[in-house]
């Protein structure tokens, strides 16, 4: 998972070290892209094409499976990823109502960054913590139970 | 710790402060003490017991006796004929219902629960290997790799009957058996957490809350079928259950219960943890196989089945979190006291994560077999503001819709289905009258059509038209037609796709249109909603 | 581990060490630490208790986590294990009521029973 989105590309040094750590094996694939989007924010078209040379195998196995997995971004991404979730059980509770409230805060809609770079917005797959639901990740941090007059009070210790 | 051979347990909670039961509590330690007992039996003042209105309330154990309204004249009475001669004072135990005696059951949540998987959750220390060996941890590895011969295992999984957790079903012990039959070099243990399934959490529960039960778990599993390696794939969202698994493995391979020589047996296993990425297709076996292989989750053609040729073409048993959890347990304690727990046809306990419009929204371990009404209004304690029930959707979001009339349908693999449901991975979504059966089936349409793989056809372009069909009506530009067209589509769906993914994701729209139908002709031929909710 | 005595030794180890922990002297809180009890406030409740214990000076109390037990719904959940007596378990333990909890439970010895939610 992503943590912040540092510099815009990734040396490739820094490739080749995490490569190395995985012994450049090609079925090692989705931890590396694990790590390269963790140093450098997102898989630029430069990581890939490092990455593909590295282990050996097509530019387009690398980019299919970098575009397979939601966790993964071919796109820069604001400091700070917020997923909401707008499954079933988010959405019986009011997930709508957390959408709106989070768009009109940040002033973006769903999928978009802001213009400082400092948040993205976006859904998610199932958190998992339904029972807290409706729900949203900010980075690694999980908010529950939320209610439209909560977001504002929890983006304002990120803003 | 001193052992006494009663305990009675006096409720402290508010209500039963004010109904004075703080002397009826000194009196109890007074009387006790007078007639010599105060070694033998103890006094517990505890929390709210639950059942207000009847205060003060005490009850005796070990028998988990109730009296009700006790005042302190009534105390010399019970310490005299309960506690010293072991008969039950009826007049206090109040209206008995049946047997003569109420049972007590804390009536609100861990009172009907069975704990077999969840025997640890919330009580132990999740990141103390210490704390699970205390609590019998790795007894039964122990017992396997020294007492009994891999096929004296598969036979004991056999026997207890465990089918898997994750919703397919499949007898477990069969499974492995298919596995320890084939001829190879390598074999693998996969444990799947790849817990996508809307509504589902209770894998992410298990591994934050007892982690080590899944190591030994896979380890028996690789005891069992020849494996000496494991793999752990948890779904990239579930931050903690990835560093407490983590650290549950190192302690493990520091005090030696994996690694090589495991008990002296010559037996050696290892984990390891891959994190997915998000892809909810990844919790089908073949495409989990795919993603740690380091490609698309795209699931493979079956047969040839993991079972003989998964991971890396090598012979693999695919095991769901919950499955795994189940083992130690077993080998322990044997197939019968499994048997023991659910129905005949299908042993056990299930957990349950009930979320949407319901009181007690988490998770429960109940045997299988218990009813839907039984779960939502005695364990989940009803539905908030007493509103109306609508429907509950078992399974996740691949799962049926049961409406009211099918309240008391016993909720097990094989019942379910006979009703176009299915028990899946335990998520019970519950809904109030509030609302729109439209906008609902829209939410999981979209799921569907964001999460297919897109390699096969019916799957790709089956759920992409389900959405647009639905999401049309939902907007009020719904034709006649459409809903024959939906469970037309669905059918096609069932038969023609690749995986579980494009097979399961028409169940629930056909179900609602099964038991909703009125609902969704509403909203195509008045363009009304019946429950005025979703703004068509 | 080479041996099911080894596992047994320390099993007893481990048996006596909650035992003592459970038993006699001291008294124990437990923090529901599962993802929902994190996302629903349990750090805060946690560092809320470690704050009032530490204000108020008082070290014979152990303080740990363990995973959700299940009630999603009630996180943070707050046990307190007090010697001797039964285990009482507070739901939706706030930071304001996690700091009430150690005053009246802790300190005073006063279950505060309109929080309570189980006892066993």
């Amino acid at each position: 998972m992503e943590t912040a989105a540092k510099s815009a590309s990734i040396c490739p040094a820094k490739v080749s070290e995490i490569l190395a750590k995985y012994s450049r094996r090609p079925d090692a694939l989705v931890s590396i892209l694990h790590d390269v989007q963790k140093e450098a924010g997102y898989l630029s078209e430069e990581a890939i094409t490092e990455i593909a040379s590295g282990l050996d195998i097509p530019v387009s196995k690398v980019y299919g499976v970098a575009t397979f997995y939601t966790l993964f971004s071919t796109k820069p991404k604001g400091q700070y990823v917020i997923r909401v979730c707008e499954n079933a059980p988010c959405h019986v509770l009011g997930a709508k109502a957390i959408v709106e409230a989070l768009e009109k805060e940040l002033g973006i809609p769903m999928g978009g960054t802001t213009s400082d770079g400092k948040f993205t917005l976006e859904y998610t797959s199932c958190l998992g913590v339904c029972g807290v639901a409706p729900a949203i990740m900010i980075n690694e941090a999980v908010y529950g139970n939320l209610t439209p007059e909560r977001v504002p009070l929890i983006l304002k210790e990120y803003k | 710790m001193e052992f006494y051979r009663s305990h009675v347990l006096v409720c402290g909670g508010t209500p039963c402060v004010l109904e004075g039961c703080k002397g009826v509590r000194d009196a109890l330690i007074a009387e006790v003490k007078r007639r010599g007992l105060d070694r033998e039996v103890k006094v517990v003042e505890t929390g709210c017991l639950g059942p207000c209105d009847l205060g003060p309330v005490i009850v005796v154990y070990p028998e988990g006796t109730l009296y009700q309204k006790v005042r302190v004249s009534d105390v010399p009475e019970i310490v005299e004929q309960h506690l010293l001669k072991g008969r039950v004072v009826t007049r206090l135990v109040g209206e008995a219902p049946q047997a003569g005696v109420v049972k007590y059951e804390e009536p609100t949540y861990l009172g009907v629960q069975e704990r077999i998987v969840l025997r640890n959750c919330g009580v132990i220390d999740p990141e103390s290997i210490e704390e699970y060996i205390a609590r019998d941890g790795y007894r039964a590895l122990a017992k396997c790799l020294t007492e009994m011969k891999p096929a004296d295992v598969i036979e004991a999984v056999k026997k207890s009957g465990l089918v898997g957790r994750g919703g397919a079903a499949f007898p477990t012990g069969l499974k492995w058996s298919f596995t320890a039959k084939a001829d190879a070099d390598q074999k693998y243990i996969l444990c799947n957490a790849d817990e996508g399934e809307p509504g589902t959490f209770k894998d992410r529960l298990i591994l934050e809350g007892d982690p080590h039960s899944i190591l030994e778990g896979m380890a028996i599993a690789g005891y069992a079928v020849g494996a000496d390696k494991g793999f752990i794939y948890v779904r990239g969202e579930y931050v903690l259950s990835i560093e407490r698994l983590g650290k549950a493995i190192e302690q493990a391979k520091a005090l030696g219960l994996l690694g090589s020589n495991i008990f002296g047996s010559g037996f050696s296993f290892d984990v390891e943890i891959r994190k997915g990425a998000g892809a909810y297709v990844c919790g089908e076996e073949t495409g989990l196989i795919e993603s740690i292989e380091g490609k698309r989750g795209e699931p493979r053609i079956k047969p040839p089945y993991p079972g003989t040729e998964g991971l890396y073409g090598k012979p693999t048993v695919v095991n769901n979190v919950e499955t795994i959890a189940n083992i130690p347990p077993i080998l322990l304690n044997g197939p019968d006291w499994f048997r023991k727990f659910g129905t005949e046809r299908c042993p056990g306990t299930k957990v349950f994560t009930l979320t949407g419009d319901i009181n007690n929204k988490g998770l429960i371990e109940v045997p299988m077999g218990i009813t839907l009404r039984r779960v939502i209004y005695e364990i989940g304690g009803g539905i908030p503001g007493g509103r109306e029930f609508k429907m509950a959707q078992t399974g996740g979001t691949s799962g049926g819709c049961l409406p009211k009339e099918l309240l008391d349908v016993p909720m097990d693999y094989f019942t379910l289905p006979e009703h176009g449901s299915a028990l899946g991975s335990g998520a019970l979504l519950i809904m109030d009258a509030s609302h729109c059966i439209v906008d609902i089936a829209e939410c999981f349409m979209r799921f569907f059509e964001h999460e297919s793989c897109g390699k096969c056809t019916p799957c790709r372009e089956g759920t992409a038209r389900l959405h647009e069909i639905v999401a049309k009506i939902a907007r009020g530009e719904g034709k006649p037609g459409d809903l024959e067209l939906l469970d037309e589509l669905g059918s096609v769906m069932q038969v023609s796709s690749l995986c579980g993914l494009g097979q399961a994701a028409p169940v629930p729209i056909k179900t609602m249109l099964k038991y909703f139908r009125d609902e969704f002709e509403a909203h195509i031929n008045d363009r009304l909603c019946p429950t005025g909710t979703c703004g068509i | 581990m080479k041996t099911v005595e080894e596992l047994e030794r320390i099993r007893k180890q481990a048996q006596a060490m909650t035992r003592l922990r459970e038993g006699k002297e001291t008294t124990r809180i437990v923090v529901g630490m599962g993802t929902c009890g994190i996302a629903a406030g349990a750090r805060e409740t946690l560092s809320a208790i470690m704050d009032e214990l530490a204000k108020r000076n008082i070290q014979d109390v152990v303080v740990t986590q363990t995973g959700c037990v299940g009630l999603c719904e009630q996180e943070p959940i707050v046990d307190v294990i007090k010697p001797g007596a039964a285990k009482v378990t507070y739901g939706k333990v706030t930071k304001e009521k996690a700091r009430q909890i150690v005053a009246s439970h802790i300190v005073n010895g006063q279950v505060v029973g309109e929080w309570v939610i189980a006892s066993a």
